[in-house]
């Protein structure tokens, strides 16, 4: 069983683990599933600055900042007792194709030789963290959503602009990562 | 762009389906324990995992596909079913479920947020994970983010909605 539990989990798994939020968190309160939305209440809490956006009763949406925090804790959790220690298995093409830009290290889901702070003094390090970050925060907020609030949320509750925003998802991410990375990853 | 549609969006990307019960802080704590499940499946299932979205973003593997179809399917039977049978909450209030608005920053938006998932490798809620799986750098990635969406708070008025 804790074997089991070691290894990684298969999709049908996580897809019915948190396709079930969607009606936990409508049954244990009326909220709807999103996240980005803390990133809002973040800036509406501390930089509101007086702009009308910002304008709001954040306090009403503490409990996003619950939800979010039992984010880090589920993740201290997996990460602390419930890892094999094996590296991350990765499909070859993408493990050739990232060898090619000295990208070898599998030992976290992210590769490191990107995600560190000296990265940053990088020029690829600071596009894929800082500019990716701000496109993040930047597009989710424009999009009104991200992957739980418009991909997950809004398409389970069929509301077709969710579709639009998550087609709008898929269509850069597919742009990004074959098109504009590869010339990033080789800076 | 006029002033009031962009106020009327204002309206519906925060604080919808509000709940009108009051309720003690530590009620929160409910959703706390949703959010632990969640960041457990974050990281077991790797959907925080970098290379996992590139795979996704390279059709090199249907794991990505499958997490994210399962969970629209199971989330829409749940949705169906609460409003087919008038399920309530726990606390016996009427289940409402705000509809989502077409604006032009869907698609806009859209594009912008999906060169950043290709970019980071990840979604606001991976983020998160990855700082409580102990890996601080991308506390880096979540102030930008914050930048990125103060900056939109900033210029949204002179955006196309």
């Amino acid at each position: 069983m804790m074997e089991q539990i070691q290894q990684p989990w298969p999709w049908y798994v996580a897809g019915i683990l948190i396709g079930l939020i969607v009606p936990a968190l409508l049954i244990l309160g009326n909220k709807t599933f999103g996240i980005s939305s803390n990133l809002r209440h973040v800036c509406a809490a501390c930089i509101p600055a007086g702009l009308p956006f910002f304008k709001y009763d954040w306090k009403k949406e503490v409990w996003n900042f619950f939800f979010v925090g039992g984010i880090f804790g589920g993740a201290f959790i997996a990460n602390a007792f419930l890892m094999s220690g094996a590296p991350i298995e990765v499909s070859p093409a993408l493990q050739s194709e990232l060898a090619g830009y000295g990208l070898t290290d599998y030992s976290y889901m992210l590769p490191k030789e990107l995600f560190s702070f000296e990265s940053l003094l990088t020029v690829r390090g600071f596009i894929i963290m800082v500019v990716g970050g701000f496109l993040v925060g930047f597009g989710t907020r424009y999009a009104g959503g991200c992957t739980s609030g418009h991909a997950i949320m809004g398409l389970s509750n069929l509301q077709w602009p969710s579709l639009v925003a998550t087609i709008s998802f898929m269509v850069g991410g597919f742009f990004m990562a074959n098109i504009i990375l590869p010339w990033i990853l080789s800076l | 762009m006029n002033n009031e549609k962009v106020q009327n969006i204002d309206s519906n990307t925060a604080c919808v389906n509000e709940s009108t019960q009051q309720h003690p802080a530590w009620y929160n704590l409910k959703y706390a324990a949703v959010g632990i499940i969640f960041g457990i499946v974050f990281v077991k299932a790797e959907i925080i995992s970098w290379f996992r979205i590139q795979e996704m973003f390279r059709l090199q593997s249907f794991h990505m596909f499958g997490v994210i179809g399962t969970a629209v399917v199971v989330g829409a039977i749940s949705v169906f079913l609460i409003k087919k049978l008038d399920i309530k909450t726990i606390h016996g209030e009427k289940i409402k479920i705000a509809d989502k608005e077409f604006n032009k920053g869907q698609i806009y938006g859209g594009l912008l947020f999906g060169f950043g998932w290709a970019l980071t490798g990840a979604c606001p809620g991976p983020l998160f994970a990855h700082i409580g799986a102990g890996f601080y750098a991308v506390l880096v990635v979540i102030l930008s983010a914050i930048a990125g969406t103060w900056t939109y708070g900033y210029f949204r008025d002179k955006l196309p909605h």
